[in-house]
């Protein structure tokens, strides 16, 4: 690995300090399961990298509040997958976390740093955009919150800007009864980046929010407030035929190794059915 | 850039060490190179195989994806730590007594993923034994001796 200055900061206003004062040459370091391998390859060279892991500030507590919960930044996989009220109110992202790489990945990588790395096979990205997740960052200028739907931008770029850190990430707690399912296709079980990954959850007033990645430069969002996809007794034609018209965005590119764009389509609308009748049948069930 | 180098301070397979390390430098390549710790293996450098598998307090991890200096203050588990003397750990004998050790390459890995997984899991279902372990590849395919042996040692009791 080429060499680079290592920073440990203890406090957010230095981490940020680091930030502004070096710019695009410095790196954050959060789990580093992505950065460590972008640095050994050499596809980034930054002069410093900035580990976040020390600061007493950002901690991965998953805190209940008024508005829902509030995930630290430090929050690994390991600790989402494993925590009963992400499990309990926000399934999909629980299903999420856990299938993202295996034991040792989910033991060090972070949901910031999945939201931050942008990558559109992200895995948690979907169920958090279908949750209206907000993302809290810090900056030169105090801190900000941002609608993760505006974060996004395309593979490796957010609107964050160069000196800003993510400090958590805010789930808010659900208006009504809900429920949620995340699935996703790889090439083999156990660890592998997804072909497809998707997100839905269906409302008691019968609103679907659907979200999906790895068909696209980002992860999209899109919806049915008609109360069709949520109604079990609709027809699946009828449904299919919706859903092709909500996905009509998705655009999977044709140089990727994992899977074809006519494979990822035709999956995109199978597990899009599959995700939504599971969330049906959670709803239904939690009543 | 010249290398950075930054002392760390941490306890290996229960023995207190201090170790300089350059900042640029994987906890693999400072267990291997500075340590001496080779029973850690390099391979696929990008958090696929498991083959450099450690517990890093007690969580485990590949040490291919970890700087070296992330480690100081911390605890680790390698392959070295998991026999008393010469007297095998229970997973070791386990994995001896099935014949799962083909090459033996991806063994250390294994078998600190299955340590892991018994200190969550003491008694892992066959489901849970190809969870816990989906981050270790085996070239040779020894899978199903490999799950035998998890599940051997599991039987025979708490895992030393």
């Amino acid at each position: 690995m080429r060499a680079f200055a290592y920073e440990r900061p203890e406090s957010i206003a230095d981490a940020v300090g680091l930030l502004a004062e070096h710019g695009p040459e410095a790196r954050l370091l959060a789990g580093g399961t992505d950065l460590i391998i972008r640095l050994r390859e050499g596809t980034i060279r930054p002069r410093v990298v900035v580990d976040v892991k020390r600061i007493a500030e950002l901690d991965g507590g998953i805190r209940e509040t008024e508005a829902g919960l509030t995930i630290g930044a430090r929050a690994t996989m390991t600790a989402i997958g494993a925590d009963d009220r992400i499990r309990r109110d926000f399934t999909a992202l629980s299903e999420a976390a856990a299938v993202v790489g295996a034991v040792q990945i989910r033991n060090r990588a972070t949901l910031a740093g999945n939201i931050c790395n942008a990558s559109p096979a992200a895995d948690t990205v979907p169920a958090l955009l279908t949750f209206d997740a907000v993302v809290v960052a810090a900056g030169p200028g105090g801190t900000r919150r941002i609608a993760l739907d505006e974060l996004l931008v395309r593979s490796g770029v957010t609107t964050l800007a160069r000196d800003e850190l993510v400090t958590a990430i805010e789930l808010p707690q659900p208006d009504l009864a809900r429920a949620s399912a995340h699935l996703r296709r790889t090439r083999r079980r156990g660890h592998d980046l997804a072909a497809v990954t998707i997100a839905c959850v269906v409302r008691a007033d019968g609103r679907t929010r659907i979200a999906y990645g790895s068909l696209g430069p980002r992860p999209l969002l899109v919806g049915d407030d008609s109360g069709l996809l949520a109604d079990a007794a609709a027809a699946d034609a009828v449904k299919a035929a919706l859903l092709a018209q909500l996905f009509t965005d998705a655009s999977p590119s044709p140089r990727s190794m994992r899977a074809s764009p006519d494979y990822r389509l035709a999956m995109l609308h199978v597990l899009g059915m599959r995700a939504v009748r599971t969330a049906i049948e959670r709803l239904a069930g939690a009543r | 850039m010249t290398a950075q180098a930054r002392r760390i301070e941490l306890t290996v397979n229960g023995r207190s060490r201090s170790v300089e390390v350059a900042v640029h430098h994987t906890l693999l390549e400072a267990l291997r190179d500075d340590l001496g710790l080779t029973g850690t293996k390099e391979c696929c450098l990008v958090g696929e195989c498991g083959a450099c598998t450690v517990l890093v307090d007690g969580a485990s991890v590949d040490s291919c994806l970890m700087l070296a200096v992330e480690a100081d203050g911390a605890s680790l588990t390698t392959v070295e730590g998991l026999a008393d003397g010469e007297r095998l750990g229970r997973l070791q004998q386990a994995f001896l007594d099935t014949g799962a050790a083909q090459c033996g390459f991806c063994i250390p890995g294994q078998l600190i993923s299955a340590e892991a997984l018994f200190a969550s899991t003491p008694h892992p279902t066959r489901a849970e034994i190809e969870e816990g372990l989906a981050g270790n590849l085996c070239r040779c395919a020894g899978y199903e001796q490999i799950f035998e042996a998890v599940e051997l040692a599991a039987r025979d009791g708490t895992p030393a």
